[in-house]
C-alpha cells in the first residue's frame, strides 16, 4: 500500500496509486449478470484525466464544488477523482432522496458543478423546486440518445484532449461535504479534511488491509461514509479492485460473490439479515444425515476459531458453505446500524467474521471496530489507532454519552457554527449515543441520547427532518419522536418513530384523520415513516420563537405516557 | 398484451402466492410493505417473480418511492 503519511491529500495518493498499479484491475461493473465494465488503474486514469481536463476548461477550480448524485458504479469513483485531482471539494449526495430534497441541499452545499444519473435527473427537472437551481453545469451519465437534457452536457462526451492540471490541496483543506441529515429541516452538511480521510483510511487498512488482487464488493452507495472509504479510498490506495453491481436484487448479489471472487463486502444488518435467513433455509432443507453434518462441522469450526478465525482451516471444513461465497472472503464488515449478536455470531460459526465497527459521518467512516482477537458479537469493538474514546459522566454501570477525539473528526458543520459549538465541545464531538466499556476495551453500544433512529438499512432518520410530511395536519399541533428518546432502552434494535398528536379542544381522532396520517406517512419513503401515533393531552412547551422546546417536552410524555399508548399505524 | 387491470390482478395474485398472504386481503392501494409485512429487500425479490412472469427488466430504480400495487402495475405496464 502506499505510505499515506507522505500525502497531503486525497487527490494525489489517488494519482500516485494509478501509476503505482496501472497494470492491475481497479473496477469491475456488472449489471445483473452482465458485466459492462473491467478498467485497470490505468484505463481508469485514461477515462479520468480526459474528464479532470474538460472540468479545467469549464472552469472548476480549486476548492470549487462538485455533487455527485449517482448508484454505485464505475462513473462515480472517475468523477470523484477527477474532482479531486482539480482540487476541488466533492458533495456525495444519497440517490434515494427525493428531488426536493436534493436541490435543497445542492442548495445549501452551493454546488458549481452537479454529476447524476440520467434518471436522477429527469427527477430533478421536473421538481417544482427546480426553477431556483444555481448549480452552473450539470454532467449526466448514461442519457438516452434523443433525450432533452434540459441544458446539461453528456458525462461521456465531456471530454477534452491535454494533459489537465494538478491542483494539490493542503491536510486541512476540505475534501468532501457530507450530509448526514437535515434534509427537512436543518442541513447538517459535515465538513472532512484531506486530513480526516487519509487518517481514517490508514487506521482501517492497519487491521484490515488491502493488496492487488483483493475484490471488494461494492454495495452500500458509495456516498455512504463506509463504502466511500473501503469501497474507493481504500482499496485504490492498496491496488485493489472494487466490485459494482448495478443491483441490489439478493439473487444477483449471491452470483457475485461467486463469479467475482470476493474478498471483503460491507453491509447493512437488513442484507446481512437476509444473507443468513437464506444460509439457515439451506442448511435446513439439506437431508437429516447431511444437516446433521453440517452442524457437527460448524460445531468443530467453532471450537477451532474460538480465539481467532482460521480462514484457510474454516474454508476446509465448511467448503460449501465457502463455496456459495465464491471461496475467497475473508471477512464482511457492518455498521451504522444495530445487528443483532445472534446474526454475528452465526456468520462467525460458519467462518465469515463479520467486523461490526461503529461510525458516525461526523467523525469520518469509523471509530471502532471488531479486531477479531478474539471475535466478540456483543461489542462494536476497540476503538481503531489514532482515535481517542471516552464516555462523558458515567453512571454506575459505567454507561454515558461516547465522545471521540482525532484526527477523523470532522472539522465543522457547514455554515452552521451554532451546532458546530453544540457537537464539538473543547476538541471532543459528542456523539449522542450512549456506551460503556468492557475490561478488554471493547465499547459496547446501549442506546441513545439523541432524538433520532438508524433503520436495519442503515439510514439515519431525524424527527425533524420528516415532520414536514405532516404540516398541516388538522390538529392543533403535532411532532415526531424516536420512541427509544421518549422510552429510553437498553437497546439499539427495532427502532421506531411516534407521532405525537395534540388535539383542538373537543376534537376527536375521526376515521378521516386517521386516513390523512396514514395518506401522509405513506407518502414519506418506507425507511422514514413513523410506526405509530400517540395522544396527547397538554399543548406543546414553547420558546419565546415558538419553537417545539423537545427535550422539555420529552420529559413531560415520558411522566404521563408510557409506550403501551402508541397506536400502531 | 394485457391491460392494466390484468396486469394489476395478476400482481396481486402472484404478491399473495409468494408471500403465502390470502389473496382477499390485498387491494391495489395497498402499501404492500406493510399489507405483506416485507423489508426493501423482500420487495426486490417480488420484483424478481415479477420480472419472470410478464418477461421483462425493470431496473431496481423504477422501484425508488414505490409502495403500492398500483404504482407498481403502472410501472410494469409501461414496460410490456
Amino acid at each position: 500500500m502506499l505510505n499515506l503519511d507522505q500525502y497531503s491529500c486525497l487527490g494525489a495518493a489517488l494519482r500516485d496509486a494509478l501509476d503505482r498499479w496501472s497494470n492491475e484491475v481497479c473496477l469491475i461493473e456488472a449489471d445483473r449478470d452482465r458485466e459492462k465494465t473491467r478498467l485497470t488503474y490505468s484505463d481508469f486514469k485514461d477515462v479520468a484525466l480526459p474528464l479532470a481536463r474538460a472540468l479545467e476548461d469549464a472552469g472548476f477550480n480549486s476548492g470549487d464544488r462538485a455533487a455527485i448524485i449517482m448508484t454505485n458504479q464505475s462513473k462515480w469513483l472517475i468523477s470523484a477523482y477527477a474532482v479531486f485531482y482539480r482540487g476541488g471539494v466533492l458533495v456525495p449526495l444519497d440517490y434515494k432522496l427525493t428531488a426536493s430534497e436534493h436541490l435543497q441541499l445542492l442548495a445549501h452545499c452551493k454546488a458549481k458543478f452537479l454529476i447524476v444519473e440520467y434518471y436522477l435527473w429527469r427527477t430533478l427537472t421536473q421538481s417544482p423546486e427546480f426553477k431556483n437551481n444555481k448549480v452552473k453545469k450539470v454532467l449526466v451519465t448514461e442519457a438516452p440518445l434523443r433525450a432533452d437534457l434540459a441544458g446539461a452536457y453528456r458525462w461521456e462526451e465531456f471530454r477534452r484532449k491535454g494533459e489537465p492540471g494538478f491542483v494539490p490541496r493542503e491536510r486541512e483543506d476540505v475534501a468532501c461535504i457530507v450530509y448526514s441529515s437535515g434534509t427537512g429541516g436543518r442541513p447538517k452538511g459535515c465538513v472532512l479534511t484531506h486530513e480526516n480521510y487519509l487518517e481514517q483510511c490508514k487506521a482501517l487498512i492497519a487491521w484490515y488491509p488491502f493488496w492487488p488482487g483483493v475484490r471488494y464488493l461494492s454495495i452500500l452507495p458509495t456516498n455512504h461514509a463506509i463504502d466511500f472509504m473501503v469501497g474507493f479510498i481504500g482499496p485504490f490506495v492498496c491496488g485493489a479492485c472494487v466490485v459494482h453491481l448495478r443491483t441490489l436484487r439478493p439473487e444477483f448479489v449471491r452470483d457475485a460473490f461467486v463469479r467475482y471472487k470476493i474478498t471483503y463486502v460491507s453491509l447493512v444488518p437488513m442484507i446481512l439479515k437476509n444473507l443468513e435467513r437464506g444460509l439457515r433455509a439451506k442448511f435446513d432443507e439439506l437431508p437429516a444425515g447431511k444437516r446433521f453434518l453440517m452442524h457437527r462441522m460448524i460445531a468443530l469450526n467453532k471450537s477451532l476459531t474460538r480465539k481467532h478465525p482460521r480462514v484457510g482451516l474454516s474454508r476446509k471444513i465448511l467448503s460449501t458453505v465457502h463455496q456459495g461465497f465464491g471461496g475467497e472472503l475473508r471477512a464482511m464488515f457492518t455498521g451504522g446500524a444495530f445487528v443483532e449478536p445472534s446474526t454475528l455470531q452465526f456468520f462467525y460459526d460458519v467462518g465469515i467474521p463479520v467486523a461490526n465497527g461503529y461510525g458516525l459521518t461526523e467523525a469520518g467512516t469509523s471509530l471502532t471496530l471488531n479486531d477479531l482477537n478474539p471475535f466478540r458479537a456483543d461489542t462494536v469493538g476497540k476503538p481503531l489507532p489514532g482515535v481517542e474514546l471516552r464516555v462523558l459522566n458515567p453512571n454506575a454501570d459505567g454507561v454515558g454519552e461516547v465522545a471521540v477525539r482525532g484526527k477523523t473528526v470532522m472539522s465543522h458543520y457547514l455554515d452552521d457554527p451554532e451546532l458546530t459549538a453544540q457537537t464539538i465541545v473543547d476538541g471532543w464531538l459528542v456523539t449522542g449515543d450512549l456506551g460503556r466499556f468492557d475490561g478488554n476495551g471493547h465499547l459496547q453500544l446501549v442506546g441513545r441520547k439523541k432524538n433520532m433512529i438508524v433503520t436495519a438499512g442503515g439510514k439515519n432518520i431525524y424527527p425533524e427532518d420528516i415532520e414536514t410530511a405532516f404540516e398541516g395536519l388538522s390538529v392543533k399541533e403535532c411532532c415526531i419522536f424516536a420512541a427509544n428518546y421518549l422510552w429510553p432502552a437498553k437497546t439499539l434494535g427495532r427502532e421506531t418513530l411516534v407521532l405525537l398528536l395534540r388535539l383542538e379542544q373537543n376534537q376527536e381522532l375521526t376515521e378521516a384523520l386517521k386516513e390523512d396520517i396514514i395518506a401522509r406517512n405513506r407518502r414519506l419513503p418506507d425507511f422514514k415513516r413513523v410506526g405509530g401515533y400517540l395522544l396527547y393531552g397538554k399543548d406543546f412547551p414553547r420558546t419565546a420563537s415558538m419553537k417545539i422546546k423537545r427535550t422539555l417536552l420529552a420529559e413531560e410524555v415520558r411522566k404521563s405516557l408510557g409506550r403501551a399508548a402508541v397506536v400502531e399505524l | 398484451m394485457p391491460n392494466f387491470d390484468q396486469t394489476l390482478n395478476e400482481i396481486l395474485n402472484l404478491a399473495a402466492a409468494h408471500f403465502k398472504v390470502p389473496r382477499e386481503k390485498l387491494a391495489p392501494d395497498d402499501d404492500f410493505f406493510k399489507t405483506l409485512g416485507i423489508d426493501s429487500l423482500q420487495t426486490l425479490d417480488l420484483l424478481t417473480r415479477l420480472e419472470h412472469h410478464f418477461r421483462i427488466e425493470l431496473p431496481d430504480y423504477e422501484l425508488q418511492g414505490v409502495s403500492d400495487f398500483r404504482t407498481l402495475a403502472d410501472r410494469i405496464q409501461a414496460r410490456l
